[in-house]
């Protein structure tokens, strides 16, 4: 958002969705350009994984209009992969040229090299041929990043990349998402941890609706955070910013 | 005893691959079922003196029909949609093998004769097995997707929906196949047993399917011996020798991890 340079790599306008005939978000609004951060702070069932399974084509939206102007890559959240799945580092990055490769090619020298490349990104070159299940949980967070950056698209989405993940890997992964973000990539991260948001652009706050949107600095009134987890807030002494919410009041 | 030891070796190599993929995608009951479910498909072929692969392929069809329809059926899950199509499917094709109009030796159907293969099966397998062996390796990476993590394959290029079916198709291709030699209740030996097998000493799916190859040959070969040294029916023999594997591989596993 600071390049002048940067383009619309995703576009939302009115947008709702939801399943069967109950509506679960509504009101969604926003851009995401190249270069761009940008975080989605939510609670449970606020519609983080909703607006993910839009942006990814897996949903029709009700209304609205949503126009993706490039491919995207994705990160799942790690607990949906198998663990007794009898493949490596490197075999889960290599299914990341699923999208790119047609399907009855199978994997050559090439794409194994760049597999190694992503697994070298997030730290993993010497763990590549270890069981997937056998790695720690920031492992395998790192293992799906790798598999999203062998996607190789100019956007890349993330649910909650950060749940069950060790600090040094997530040192690492807000690293790489700063390189990537460098390289003129997309990034759009769901999370439910406030503090994170502030290491963004901007932060799309979601229940159920769009509550707002803009850096987190600005936006992450104490207003906003209220009506995003629909709770109080408590700020700790010493404390600038909102540190923890309490649950909604019930009447 | 030479055709039927071919033509064990080339069931091996399909079940194996085949097998492993049933195992990944939890399958074997399905697959079982499946085995069940074009039984009187190949009664009304050995009635009616039609190839038998003709029969199953056509039993094969109507069981995937008839689990379609009832699975719209409201209240009716997909386990219970299969069983009550299985059980009617296999009643009707006992009520069909005990009528009094049937030739002898429609029992080969339910345990196999596999001494009786003919040359003519073992081209017919051969070609089936170089088939089935093609479409595993071009559908490995959709496989592999989709069944690593369901629910976001789409995102990934996979999708679920048809490798499911491709996966069935080539289930439906090995039980045929290895139906006439095993016969109706044993062939799911042949799909599930080696790749169980593998499955506790291998961490790796290639290895897997390599491994699962040779416990399938090794099961082949005992069997046989076991049913001429014993004079008991070979397809049983092939079967239990597969059980026994099974067991080994499982107890090497058990005391490796320990």
């Amino acid at each position: 958002m600071h390049d002048p340079n940067a383009v619309t790599l995703v576009e939302a306008r009115g947008l709702s969705a939801g399943y069967g005939t109950s509506v679960v978000l509504e009101d969604v609004e926003f851009d995401l350009r190249s270069g761009e951060r940008m975080a989605v702070l939510g609670p449970n069932g606020g519609g983080k994984s909703t607006l993910f399974r839009l942006l990814l084509g897996e949903l029709e939206p009700f209304a609205g209009e949503l126009v993706k102007n490039t491919a995207a890559a994705f990160v799942p959240q790690t607990e949906r992969s198998r663990l007794d799945y009898p493949v490596s580092a490197l075999d889960v990055a290599l299914m990341g040229t699923l999208s790119r490769l047609p399907w009855w090619r199978p994997n050559g020298r090439r794409e194994r090299r760049f597999a190694r490349e992503a697994l070298g990104r997030v730290g993993l070159a010497e763990l590549a041929d270890v069981q997937f299940g056998e790695l720690s949980g920031g492992q395998r967070q790192r293992v799906l990043v790798a598999r999203a950056l062998v996607q190789d698209a100019p956007i890349l989405f993330l649910d909650e990349p950060f749940v069950g993940v060790d600090r040094p890997s997530e040192e690492l992964l807000e690293q790489l998402f700063a390189d990537l973000a460098e390289e003129g990539r997309g990034i759009m991260v769901a999370t439910h941890d406030i503090e994170q948001t502030y290491r963004y652009d901007r932060v799309l706050c979601l229940n159920t609706r769009q509550v707002a949107l803009g850096p987190p600095v600005q936006t992450l009134s104490r207003d906003v955070l209220e009506t995003t987890y629909g709770g109080a807030i408590v700020t700790l002494p010493g404390e600038g910013r909102p540190a923890a919410i309490l649950p909604p009041h019930h009447h | 005893m030479r055709r039927a030891l071919l033509e064990l070796l080339l069931l091996g190599v399909a079940g194996s691959l085949v097998g492993c993929w049933v195992l990944l995608y939890e399958l074997a009951y399905s697959t079982e079922s499946l085995a069940h479910a074009l039984f009187p498909g190949l009664v009304v072929a050995a009635l009616l003196g039609l190839p038998l692969l003709a029969g199953g392929a056509v039993g094969v069809l109507a069981a995937a029909i008839a689990i379609a329809f009832v699975g719209r059926i409201p209240l009716v899950e997909r386990d219970t949609g299969v069983a009550v199509v299985i059980t009617s499917l296999f009643g009707l094709g006992v009520v069909l093998a005990l009528s009094p109009s049937s030739p002898p030796g429609l029992e080969s159907l339910l345990f196999g004769d596999l001494l009786g293969v003919t040359r003519g099966d073992l081209v017919i397998s051969g070609v089936l097995v170089a088939a089935t062996g093609a479409a595993v390796v071009t559908l490995h990476r959709p496989l592999l997707v989709a069944g690593f993590d369901r629910g976001s394959a789409g995102a990934f290029g996979a999708k679920p929906f048809l490798v499911d079916a491709a996966l069935l198709v080539l289930i439906a291709v090995g039980v045929l196949v290895g139906v006439q030699a095993l016969g109706n209740l044993l062939v799911i030996s042949l799909l599930v047993g080696p790749a169980a097998a593998a499955r506790q000493l291998v961490d790796r799916l290639p290895a897997m399917m390599g491994l699962a190859t040779v416990f399938a040959w090794t099961s082949a070969i005992a069997g046989l011996y076991a049913s001429y040294y014993l004079d008991i029916a070979a397809g049983a023999a092939v079967a239990a020798a597969t059980v026994a594997m099974f067991l080994i591989a499982a107890l090497v596993g058990v005391l490796r991890d320990t």
